[in-house]
C-alpha cells in the first residue's frame, strides 16, 4: 500500500482509506471492512465505483447508500482524504 | 459519556441524572421492543451499531438539544445486543424548568435518533426466522438463525 501524508485536493497524490460495511451490508458484501488506496482528489462516489470494480460482493449494495466519513453523515459528493474512515450504512433503524 | 449499553436500561438512573432544583418538569420516553398483531411473533430484536459513530452522533444530538433548550438537562441511553419483547431499547429523560420544554426537547431527541443514529435491528421470531428492519419499507429475510 502506498501510504502518503497530506490531504485531498492535490492532484497526483494517493490516499489510503479504511472502508467499512455495517450491519446488513457486511453480510451482503461478505466483509465488514477493507483498506483501499485511491487517487486524490476523489469523492465518496468515486470510492464506491472503485470498490464495485475491486470487491465483487459490493455489487449487492444499492446505487446510492447512506455514507459516513470519519463518523459523520456525508453526501456522496463529499471529498475523501488520506487516512479517512468511510462507512456505508444500511437504512437506519435505531430507537 | 457512553450512550450505548448492552445491559438493561434503568429509567431511574436517567431520572437521577437530570434531576435539579430549577427543573419543574421532567419528561421520560421509553422505546420498547414491540410484538404487535402486524409484527409476526417477534420474540426479540438484536440491535447493532456503528459504535464509535453512534456515540459521536448521540453526543451531537444531545449538544444540539441543550443549545436549543439551554435550561434542559438531558440523559439518554440506547441498548445494543439482544433485547426481548417489551424490554426498552432506548430511554430518554429530559428535565426543564417548565413542562412544555420538557415534552418538546424529549420529542426532539427521539426524532433525531430515528433520523440519524447509526443503529440497526434484526427482528427474531418464534419460527426461527430473522429479518433486518428497514424503515424505508423493504424488509429482507436472512433465514433461520
Amino acid at each position: 500500500m502506498n501510504r502518503v501524508s497530506g490531504t485531498a485536493g492535490t492532484a497526483g497524490t494517493v490516499g489510503t482509506l479504511r472502508v467499512r460495511f455495517l450491519a446488513r451490508y457486511a453480510e451482503l458484501v461478505g466483509r465488514s471492512e477493507g483498506t483501499l488506496t485511491v487517487h486524490l482528489p476523489a469523492t465518496v462516489s468515486d470510492v464506491m465505483s472503485r470498490i464495485r470494480d475491486e470487491w465483487p460482493g459490493t455489487a449487492a449494495l444499492p446505487a446510492q447508500p447512506l455514507a459516513a466519513l470519519n463518523l459523520r453523515h456525508v453526501r456522496l459528493d463529499a471529498a475523501v482524504a488520506d487516512g479517512d474512515e468511510l462507512a456505508f450504512l444500511p437504512p437506519l433503524a435505531g430507537g | 459519556m457512553t450512550y450505548l449499553s448492552t445491559a438493561p436500561l434503568s429509567l431511574d438512573a436517567l431520572l437521577a441524572e437530570v434531576a435539579a432544583p430549577h427543573c419543574g418538569g421532567t419528561c421520560a420516553f421509553l422505546g420498547t421492543v414491540r410484538d404487535g398483531p402486524e409484527d409476526g411473533g417477534v420474540t426479540a430484536i438484536e440491535y447493532s451499531a456503528y459504535d464509535a459513530m453512534a456515540e459521536a452522533e448521540m453526543d451531537r444530538i444531545v449538544s444540539e438539544t441543550r443549545r436549543r433548550w439551554p435550561d434542559a438537562r438531558v440523559a439518554v441511553r440506547h441498548r445494543l445486543g439482544l433485547v426481548a419483547a417489551e424490554e426498552a431499547s432506548i430511554a430518554i429523560a429530559v428535565a426543564t424548568p417548565h413542562r412544555a420544554d420538557a415534552f418538546a426537547a424529549c420529542r426532539h431527541v427521539i426524532e433525531e435518533v430515528k433520523k440519524r443514529l447509526p443503529v440497526w435491528k434484526k427482528e427474531l421470531r418464534a419460527d426461527g426466522t430473522a429479518t433486518w428492519v428497514d424503515p424505508s419499507g423493504h424488509p429482507s429475510m436472512v433465514g433461520p438463525q
